[in-house]
């Protein structure tokens, strides 16, 4: 394509975002003549430039609306909403031309004659119903036998050369609104028109050019145009840079040379710096992306017959392009939503004592290295009940849970694939796809969501995004025999233990490793097994590394047999043949020229089923809950167990040695005793299904073929209590508010609002198990 | 005087393979591979390729070949495809050769062993015949199945 054609359609396209801005804020400024003069100027612009170029109809569609504008700019029109309207349609017939000479180098066959006609209709109709009534804007409004003649009411505009000129004296008014007319018909500048005919001295236009430069700032901002693909090969070399100079510093720290030394300790700050500003380069305002925004409102509110105002703050906040990018989508429907579902229609607003108009209120800052984007409105609020209801309805929370979660778990949920509490489907939103693929795609890019609410006071969506995505610090470790990096963001902390600890310190419930991490329970992830590497038993009951990651507000350790050092990696993707594994977010180069794998963490915890997408909005309570207790006193953490008929049990976690599983065939009989082998002993067995209840009820065997036994210990022997099912681990102060009425009860408790029993383990285990003399009796727990 | 065209060979198991030269970007002697697990297993793994990150696939066993024998360290045919470049791993790397057209015929249809999808042709050249492969249909792995991944979602 004609660099002149490819330069025109950069240029246009720019220009046009401007005016949808402009349109739009002319709206709620009907009158200001330097709006007008400037969507004048953009449509002019592109009028000239396609006349020049041969682009007829686009060119025919730009002259209506530039008349349009003309008789707006003279104030022979005032701006209703019509016209506005007619003018935004007008732009986006431009731009879907503009687009067609971008695909196939013509301005398509669409030659938009209805919407011309319409341009011209609003141009007399507007007119005919303005002139009878008072003068519309200020007093120099001008009559139409005026208006031929421009020169007549010439105003000096003082951010044009010559409007400069004219307020100096330097040229005359008749001899301006000639050159401007001329300037019209062909593409010379005004300057050189003007000093062609000697009507002002070159000198003099220069002078009025630099004043004007100085009054309009962004006019003469050095700036230049560089293509995206050179920023992209340009961070890239710098990734490349990265990568040398890590291989430097480690080559350099092997030699004793003091200058190496000294040289390479220069390449590395240098390149640190370089890194830096490469990456500034890429940065983009996020108000790039927000500009679409008064557009989208406006035509979305006027669909669904409300009244809103967008306001901004923080448009200057600069994110990486490639994440301006990835964002686009999720702010757009984010912003949607806040339209049709969050502000409510301006009688219900009035009803509710609000303003008739609603607040949209977009805010973007940047914390902690992460760029912070919210989306607010005033509006109804969202309604916990509602989406309680919802999302049991549709089996996306069991009725416990359910009651059970806070209101901001509940908000969550709208997150959840398949949710939505539309009434009605609009074309707008209401379809069920949307937040979940808002959440994924800022996942996807290493961000967060999170939604708070206020019955009656409006929504915040909140997502937490990186700066960047190219280049990032990660944690380096080694497990069968392979290096993975942990990008930072997702670690919290690291764990090691050593001389045998390991063995004690990771125990399993349920068949899951865990590992109590200052008193609450943190599920473990073996990284050799769930990527199915070689390893040694042997040496992971000897010692272990556990980084203790976060993902999705979840913790989980991740057991690692080595974990080597911090390093700058830059992020590449991996080829079209890996896309589908989801436990690694891209690969890295490292300082010795090998590829290491990027884990997503994630993508990992999903795998291993630490989380999953459906409840864990329930972890992450859970996880709240017992981080924040540990410091409360008289707190204990729970095992919570149900046997016979429902009933819920719970038993403190310290007396608990481990949680197994047997099958029930592995049962054996000493005397009337029902016992197990196990580890070397002969455990006795209790089925918790008999204590206090009634036993006849309960058979002597359930016929399940897999025991849950709970394994108690004292002094070196081993009890297994059998229960039904293993509920939860929770932390609580577990206050006995009904006393015991039975032997082996310490009484009953409300745990997560239900009823539980309190069991008086040691109690237990002499009454039932008649050979079982602990060495210290005495002791009560 | 027939049309001919240009293509690079290399050796699997015995059998001549080749593409045309335009679809090969670089040949490259054995070099160190990271392990991608959880991969499909004809991916054999990861290697930089001047600081471009690089999939291997395994030629022999996309082809449904037996495992080259141990100690045995392949080769690297670097070839463009429209997602950028694939190394296919070959025993040998053979001549550039050109092959008249008219000496090509389809793929034989007892020609099951290594997927016949991607031989596009086979070439008679004097004493043995050339194997054409269709890279973009070598590097497209979606018909061995999806990544073994964590079951249902």
């Amino acid at each position: 394509m004609d660099e002149i054609v490819k330069d025109f359609l950069i240029e246009s396209s720019e220009n046009l975002d401007r005016l949808d801005q402009e349109l739009v804020k002319l709206e709620s400024s009907p009158s200001s003549r330097e709006l007008l003069a400037s969507v004048f100027r953009t449509i002019h612009t592109i009028k000239g430039s396609c006349g020049f170029l041969g682009f007829a109809r686009l060119e025919k569609l730009t002259h209506a609306g530039e008349n349009l504008l003309s008789r707006l700019r003279d104030g022979q029109l005032v701006l209703t909403a019509e016209i506005t309207s007619g003018l935004l349609a007008m732009v986006d017939a431009v731009r879907q031309m503009l687009g067609a000479i971008k695909g196939t180098g013509a301005d398509g066959n669409e030659d938009y004659t209805q919407l011309v006609e319409h341009l011209a209709r609003l141009q007399e109709n507007s007119f005919a119903a303005a002139s009878p009534g008072p003068p519309p804007v200020k007093a120099i409004a001008p009559t139409p036998a005026l208006a031929s003649e421009p020169e007549a009411n010439l105003v000096a505009d003082p951010s044009r050369i010559g409007g400069v000129l004219l307020e100096r004296g330097q040229v005359t008014p008749s001899d301006l609104a000639q050159a401007l007319r001329q300037q019209e018909a062909g593409r010379k500048r005004i300057g050189e028109i003007l000093v062609e005919q000697g009507a002002a001295h070159p000198e003099d236009v220069l002078s009025a050019q630099k004043t004007v430069e100085a009054r309009n700032p962004e006019a003469a901002v050095e700036t230049i145009r560089v293509g995206v693909n050179l920023l992209d090969r340009l961070m890239n070399l710098v990734g490349e840079l990265v990568l040398a100079r890590n291989q430097l510093l480690q080559f350099s720290s092997m030699r004793q040379d003091a200058g190496f030394q000294a040289v390479s300790q220069r390449m590395n700050l240098i390149a640190t710096e370089l890194q830096e500003e490469v990456m500034k380069t890429r940065m983009q305002p996020i108000g790039n992306v927000w500009d679409k925004f008064p557009r989208t409102v406006r035509d979305l509110a006027l669909s669904c017959g409300k009244d809103v105002r967008l306001e901004m703050e923080g448009q200057d906040t600069e994110l990486d392009r490639t994440i301006i990018e990835a964002i686009k989508d999720p702010l757009t429907h984010l912003v949607r939503n806040a339209i049709d579902h969050g502000i409510e229609p301006p009688e219900t607003r009035k009803q509710a004592g609000k303003n008739a108009a609603g607040v949209l209120m977009l805010r973007a800052f940047h914390e902690g290295g992460q760029v912070n984007i919210e989306v607010s409105d005033d509006g109804a609020g969202l309604n916990p009940e509602r989406i309680r209801e919802k999302a049991r309805e549709r089996g996306l929370v069991s009725v416990q849970n359910a009651t059970r979660m806070s209101d901001r778990d509940i908000f969550n949920l709208i997150f959840l694939p398949g949710f939505s509490t539309a009434e009605k489907v609009t074309n707008v939103s209401g379809r069920g796809v949307g937040m979940d693929v808002v959440k994924t795609n800022v996942e996807k890019i290493g961000g967060t969501v999170d939604v708070q609410s206020t019955a009656g006071k409006g929504t915040t969506v909140k997502v937490k995004i990186p700066l960047t995505l190219a280049i990032i610090p990660a944690l380096m470790v080694t497990s069968g025999g392979e290096r993975f990096a942990i990008p930072q963001v997702s670690l919290l902390e690291l764990v090691r233990m050593e001389n045998g600890e390991a063995g004690k310190g990771i125990e399993m419930v349920h068949g899951a490793p865990v590992y109590r991490l200052r008193g609450r329970l943190l599920p473990l992830v073996y990284l050799n097994r769930e990527l199915q590497l070689p390893f040694d038993p042997s040496k992971e009951a000897a010692s272990a590394n556990i980084v203790v990651v976060q993902a999705d507000g979840r913790e989980f350790g991740l057991v690692v047999d080595e974990i080597t050092d911090t390093e700058e990696i830059v992020v590449k993707p991996l080829g079209q043949q890996l896309k589908g594994l989801t436990a690694y977010s891209g690969a890295t180069i490292m300082g010795d020229g090998r590829v290491a794998l990027i884990l997503d963490i994630l993508g990992l915890a999903e795998r291993a089923r630490v989380i999953s997408a459906r409840d864990s909005a329930l972890h992450e309570k859970e996880a709240e809950g017992t981080a924040t207790s540990e410091t409360e006193m008289g707190r204990q953490t729970l095992l919570i167990v149900q046997s016979g008929d429902e009933r819920r049990m719970a038993i403190p976690l310290s007396l608990v040695a481990r949680l197994e599983e047997f099958p029930s065939s592995s049962i054996e009989m000493t005397g009337s005793q029902e016992v197990i082998q196990y580890r070397g002993q002969i455990m006795p067995i209790v089925r918790l299904s008999r204590v206090n209840s009634d036993a006849a009820s309960e058979g002597p065997s359930l016929d399940e073929r897999r025991l849950q036994v709970v394994v108690y210990s004292e002094a070196g022997r081993s009890v297994g209590l059998v229960v039904d099912r293993i509920l939860d681990i929770v932390e609580d102060t577990a206050a006995v508010q009904t006393p015991a009425q039975s032997q082996g009860l310490l009484g009953s408790s409300v745990l997560q609002k239900r009823v539980t029993d309190l069991l008086d383990v040691p109690n237990i285990v002499r009454n039932l198990v008649p050979g079982f003399i602990g060495a210290t009796s005495e002791r009560r727990l | 005087m027939p049309p001919t065209q240009q293509f690079c060979t290399f050796f699997l198991d015995g059998h001549v393979f080749g593409t045309p030269v335009p679809k090969v970007q670089e040949v490259l002697q054995h070099q160190e591979m990271t392990k991608v697990p959880l991969a499909p297993e004809v991916v054999s793994g990861l290697i930089n390729l001047r600081g471009q990150i690089v999939s291997a696939i395994d030629l022999r066993r996309r082809l449904g070949l037996v495992d080259r024998p141990a100690g045995q360290l392949p080769m690297n045919v670097v070839v463009r495809t429209n997602e950028g470049a694939v190394s296919l791993l070959v025993d040998e790397i053979g001549d550039v050769i050109d092959v008249q057209e008219d000496t090509l015929e389809d793929p034989p249809e007892t020609l099951q062993g290594f997927g016949r999808e991607v031989v596009t042709g086979v070439y008679k050249l004097s004493g043995r015949l050339l194997l054409a492969l269709d890279i973009d249909r070598i590097v497209d792995l979606v018909d061995l199945g999806e990544p073994k991944r964590n079951g249902e979602f």
